[in-house]
């Protein structure tokens, strides 16, 4: 019924990636039912968590670059991963990736705006490369200044406001944006992020990952804290960062470093001493360094709770 | 810390030029061409301190941690300035010539001691931690080479729960460990000469925001127990609000401004600190942040005058033809611009 309004759906997600022989190999739990709902234009919708969480595995998930091992992604109603799923062209067209890394993104022997050109050409409805010319504008730069020039010739920032502007050729509803702002410099950051803001009115939204909160609460909206594989808490950005239920978001929240230097952190941090496998921990994952950790932790996977609107996965707000 | 207080100078840098060198093809010397990763950098780090030098990338800040632990090897050279040592009563200066680079060699790990990028990945996977401690105390203190093994691991395990780290760490193989406590042993294990001064290059960078916690602390416990220097390089602004007590900030090869971290956060004079301390997010504040328009100048080619001009909004005549020299603005202050002087 609801997945109709909704325009992308995520439901009971996992992806178990194997490790090692077939025989002595050890499963990886990346991804854990993952469930998402993304409704509404123009909203962003921030994936935050700590490197290795499975948040970029998740969002090449959603892109159909990775199988999942089980668990569904709908499209507009239907499942992206379905035998015959017919509206594959058009799932490009409205989904479309900016990534981490923008040296990385171009092929350093080709010239840039082929790049754009051939995103036009097999994705775009009509091949009006006029296109392109509007959509660098958007981005703040100029066609004749991108045109017939090589990857090393731009800086980082160009680079990445070229690989935007290339996901943008295709006027979708939903980009994909994975950590676009880590490999940038400060002074260059905002005008990145400032981008996807203004992306706003033009009815695009964005899935926003990133490791930074402070950016996160910038341009964000909505916000999933993820923690080895789990969504751990779910809600309004605003909420979450200032009312913070679970008990990781609260020690990941102490943990940033704050611009400031009155607002230092006093509380000492606890670390484990050894590497323990939490992914594989038959109960919470987060049991073992968990300050109110009641024996049904250890045991038992949490499930999620929606108190006010926001989804907590931790047996402390069952009712 | 107060920031006017009298304060021991142990490392002055004077007019320091340190620029990597790219030769022409066929190694042909008059095609040389300089990399100016550091140009005419003045700056004293003081007894006692907790000193940070932030910048973007490419500016110069890894070069300048590297010259002042005096690890100059091509094509990195000194082509002018120099960098005086007082330590303990030593008094080492290193300047262009090759012969002044050798005595400084005589201080590494027992006066200063470098922390380079990504040093978590250092340990030797065969080993266990503990064979790494015993390897530096029983080469580097006479007594501890002819000490039995048992001796030295109680001193090693004492040492470490000073230092709040977990004993059990040194049975163990580098890869049994999580990252972050990797890198605390590593920084363990590089200050147990107690060195002087200890320049950390990017200590946290590869970690998540726990371990990044952990680590800053362990090195504020270090330098507070010790009353030593601490010199860390980042990028991120908020590792030097967290810990520091001074801040230089680079851009571009030069110091465009040193001050107490409470005057660089919240009175920037030169305007590329103004930019970058107002371009930071902020947990709680939803105001609407602009970046800095253009792109870092290249270090082979940097522009005439002050290296800023060109993205600067105040620029005038005078910032395209005249470099600003680092000028006091008030004790410990110090700023190289035009505008504000």
């Amino acid at each position: 019924m609801n997945s109709q309004k909704s325009f992308l759906k995520v439901k009971n997600l996992t992806k178990i990636f194997r490790l090692g022989g077939v025989l002595l190999g050890e499963k990886l739990t990346a991804v854990d039912d993952v469930n998402l709902d993304i409704t509404g234009e123009g909203k962003i919708f921030v994936l935050a968590g700590e490197s290795g969480c499975g948040k970029s595995t998740l969002a090449k998930i959603i892109l159909g670059i990775h199988m999942p091992t089980s668990g569904e992604v709908f499209y507009k109603g239907v499942n992206i991963f379905k035998k015959g799923f017919y509206k594959k062209r058009e799932f490009k067209r409205e989904v479309q990736p900016v990534f981490q890394n923008p040296y990385e993104n171009f092929n350093p022997l080709v010239r840039v705006d082929v790049f754009l050109q051939e995103t036009v050409r097999n994705l775009c409805r009509e091949n009006n490369p006029d296109v392109i010319r509007e959509k660098l504008n958007l981005v703040g730069l100029n066609y004749d200044e991108v045109r017939g020039k090589y990857p090393h010739e731009f800086s980082g920032g160009e680079l990445q406001r070229i690989a935007i502007a290339r996901a943008l050729l295709t006027n979708p509803k939903l980009l994909i944006a994975d950590e676009p702002v880590s490999m940038l410099d400060a002074s260059l950051r905002m005008t990145i992020l400032n981008i996807f803001m203004d992306l706003k009115k033009m009815k695009t939204s964005t899935i926003y990952i990133t490791h930074d909160l402070a950016t996160a609460y910038y341009i964000g909206d909505e916000l999933a804290i993820m923690f080895r594989g789990n969504i751990v808490e779910r809600g309004r950005v605003e909420e979450v960062l200032s009312r913070p239920l679970h008990p990781y978001t609260k020690l990941l929240i102490e943990a940033v470093p704050k611009a400031d230097p009155k607002q230092k952190i006093r509380k000492e941090i606890k670390l484990r001493k050894l590497e323990v496998k939490e992914f594989q921990a038959p109960g919470c994952k987060f049991a073992s360094r968990c300050p109110d950790a009641l024996p049904r932790c250890l045991k038992e996977r949490p499930k999620e709770f929606n108190i006010n609107g926001r989804v907590v996965r931790c047996w402390l707000f069952e009712r | 810390m107060t920031a006017t207080g009298f304060m021991r100078t142990i490392v002055e840098v004077r007019g320091l030029k340190a620029y990597y060198s790219l030769l022409g093809q066929f190694s042909n010397r008059e095609k040389r061409r300089w990399i100016r990763a550091v140009d005419n950098v003045f700056l004293e780090i003081y007894d006692n301190e907790i000193l940070g030098i932030a910048g973007e990338s490419g500016c110069g800040k890894s070069t300048l941690i590297r010259a002042l632990y005096g690890a100059i090897e091509p094509p990195l050279n000194i082509v002018d300035g120099e960098i005086h040592y007082k330590l303990d009563g030593n008094e080492i200066t290193i300047n262009k010539e090759k012969s002044s680079l050798w005595r400084i060699k005589s201080m590494w790990g027992k006066f200063m001691v470098y922390l380079p990028q990504g040093s978590m990945h250092v340990l030797n996977p065969t080993k266990r931690i503990y064979e790494e401690f015993l390897d530096v105390l029983r080469t580097h203190i006479r007594e501890y080479s002819d000490m039995s093994k048992d001796e030295i691991l109680e001193a090693i395990e004492d040492y470490l729960s000073r230092l709040g780290l977990p004993v059990e760490v040194l049975k163990s193989y580098p890869h049994q460990l999580s990252g972050g406590m990797r890198q605390r042993t590593v920084i363990a294990l590089s200050t147990i000469l107690k060195p002087r001064i200890i320049f950390a290059d990017e200590p946290t960078t590869a970690l998540d925001v726990v371990n990044q916690a952990a680590t800053l602390q362990l090195l504020e416990k270090i330098q507070q127990e010790r009353k030593c220097s601490l010199v860390i390089v980042s990028h991120d602004m908020g590792v030097h609000a967290q810990i520091c007590r001074r801040i230089a900030i680079m851009y571009a090869g030069k110091i465009v401004e040193v001050g107490p971290v409470n005057k660089i956060f919240e009175e920037p004079l030169h305007p590329y600190t103004r930019f970058l301390i107002n371009s930071l997010p902020r947990i709680g504040d939803k105001s609407r942040r602009h970046g800095i328009g253009g792109a870092p100048p290249s270090l082979a080619n940097p522009p005439n005058g002050c290296r800023f001009h060109p993205r600067c909004p105040y620029a005038r005549e005078i910032c395209k033809e005249k470099e600003p020299p680092l000028a006091r603005v008030n004790t410990n202050h110090h700023v190289a611009c035009h505008q504000v002087n």
